[in-house]
């Protein structure tokens, strides 16, 4: 496939990138329309900003959403780091099988049926609806993502690496803190990274188990844009924006340097 | 090598997690599917569930996820093709995943504002000579955003499986005088099914549940399988029905990953 594409398959291409970007430039384009709608630019403002920063129920739910996906990225981290150790030490071909099979689950499920027996799970354990029960599910579908990451880390590690320092006189805990870790580094990161994108983005699982004094920031976006528009949204779509970008870079120089040390450590 | 009561310790907490974020939910929809409304044990959410009502439904369910995965493909297929062809093919590549990190309610409310009677859309049809059109609250203006916001998590699997696939192949099929046409259908297609296949499994699945999308922007004129199952379980408190439909979406997804065959790459 050493072709250069034609000017035609280019224009399609473009086409496809104005099409996936078009609507989100628009959101943000708006929000410095002083008209009060997305229809019609009267006048550039930066108000929608102003109310936005003195909206302080927003800030808070934009500080629980932060919180909440920091919390359950760190610990589905730790939890699901230590499963694809278990994982991946585990020797039977069919008792490992069967746990990446229920490790999946919750990644190809639906998420409304993941929030509906959620629901019924929390409700039936007596859980609170609110930040817990939604931090607990967070942590929950979290968990199978990091594990996604981190085990072809440890797959693609040389058994022999362990063996070496075993016979250089490590005790286990050194095996573990000294060799397994800084390999699997960028798998555990990698995985924390995807684990915090779905922790933000997720709308519909925390929409089942946020009862009713509780709010993420997608929850509060779909029940004001139920409402109608309101350039406010457009404010905080421009702002998300931004920090989309900069997770998008952040991610961008870890898978990076995953590569770079893959090249670096050759079996 | 670890021995069995660290594997064991580690694989603890994991363990935990399976049971209680896994099994235990899928056992729980299970169980009050058996319910009906009043908590009396019966067989009433089944035969509902047969009743013409409710089967179409779930055909239509499945037509409007069926269309949205044809169309995401049609349009990711040739996207992909046409992305390994470029010169900095990761760094488009990347380009394409950003937009699907952007909150997908962000989205479908820049559609509202897009689509709305005197959005930019109908300032377009009007300018061109077409006049004004209802685009809000159709089926046209859902199963749009639904493509929109599922071409990236096509393009990904595809992308992926042309960039492994061996240019020799082509150029041999080239010089044993395969037309392009013949080359793609013979070589290239059948070489990347898994990653077509992979992608139709990311789309089809979530298709079937996008209960916020039928709410804000087909305005409750499509009823879908996920949104039923909201409705039954934050509406009207019918949970034995809900969780009726859940099972049914549960049976789905396990056939269909059957289908497709297991095997799965990351989005």
């Amino acid at each position: 496939m050493d072709k250069k594409n034609t000017p035609l398959s280019k224009l399609f291409l473009l086409i496809i990138f104005l099409i996936l970007y078009a609507p989100i430039f628009f959101l943000i384009f708006y929000s410095f329309n002083s008209g009060g709608n997305m229809n019609h630019f009267k006048g550039f403002t930066l108000d929608w900003y102003k109310e936005l920063f003195h909206d302080s129920r927003l800030l808070i739910i934009v500080l629980n959403t932060v919180l909440v996906a920091l919390l359950s990225s760190l610990i589905a981290c730790i939890v699901g780091t230590f499963g694809a150790l278990g994982i991946h030490s585990i020797r039977k071909k069919r008792p490992k099988n069967a746990l990446l099979a229920l490790n999946n689950v919750l990644i190809v499920s639906s998420d409304v049926v993941v929030g509906a027996s959620f629901l019924i799970l929390f409700t039936l354990a007596g859980i609170k609806l609110g930040m817990g029960s939604v931090l607990l599910s967070h942590i929950a579908f979290s968990i199978p993502i990091v594990v996604l990451m981190v085990l072809p880390k440890l797959q693609e590690m040389s058994p022999s690496l362990i063996d070496a320092a075993r016979d250089l006189g490590a005790s286990r805990w050194n095996v573990v803190t000294k060799v397994i870790f800084p390999y699997i580094t960028p798998g555990v990161f990698a995985g924390f990274f995807m684990a915090l994108t779905y922790s933000l983005d997720d709308f519909a699982v925390t929409f089942f188990v946020t009862g009713n004094g509780f709010s993420t920031l997608s929850v509060e976006i779909y029940s004001l844009a139920r409402r109608g528009i309101s350039l406010n949204i457009n404010a905080l779509s421009a702002l998300m924006f931004l920090v989309t970008m900069l997770l998008v870079v952040v991610y961008y120089f870890i898978s990076q340097r995953n590569k770079s040390s893959r090249l670096g450590v050759k079996k | 090598m670890n021995n069995k009561v660290t594997r064991n310790l580690y694989l603890l907490p994991y363990v935990l997690w399976i049971v209680l974020f896994v099994i235990a939910p899928i056992i729980l929809v299970l169980y009050y599917s058996f319910f009906d409304v009043d908590g009396n044990f019966s067989f009433i959410n089944y035969k509902t569930f047969f009743t013409p009502v409710y089967l179409q439904m779930t055909f239509s369910s499945f037509w409007y996820a069926f269309l949205i995965t044809v169309m995401s493909l049609l349009v990711a297929y040739p996207t992909a093709y046409l992305l390994t062809k470029t010169k900095h093919k990761q760094l488009w590549l990347l380009l394409i995943i950003v937009p699907s990190w952007i909150n997908l309610l962000l989205k479908a409310y820049a559609f509202i504002g897009i689509f709305g009677q005197q959005g930019f859309a109908n300032a377009f049809l009007e300018a061109v000579g077409i006049g004004k059109q209802e685009i809000l609250f159709t089926d046209f203006s859902f199963i749009f955003v639904s493509v929109y916001i599922f071409i990236p998590f096509m393009i990904l699997p595809i992308f992926n499986s042309l960039n492994e696939l061996n240019p020799t192949l082509l150029d041999a099929a080239n010089d044993l005088g395969a037309s392009k046409w013949t080359s793609f259908r013979r070589v290239i297609f059948p070489l990347t099914i898994d990653g077509v296949k992979a992608g139709c499994q990311v789309v089809f699945i979530p298709s079937l549940s996008l209960f916020m999308l039928t709410r804000l922007i087909a305005g409750n004129r499509v009823i879908t399988l996920g949104t039923a199952i909201e409705q039954h379980f934050l509406v009207t408190r019918d949970w034995g029905m809900g969780a009726t439909i859940a099972v049914f979406l549960i049976i789905i997804m396990v056939l269909i990953m059957t289908i497709t065959g297991s095997r799965k790459k990351g989005v």
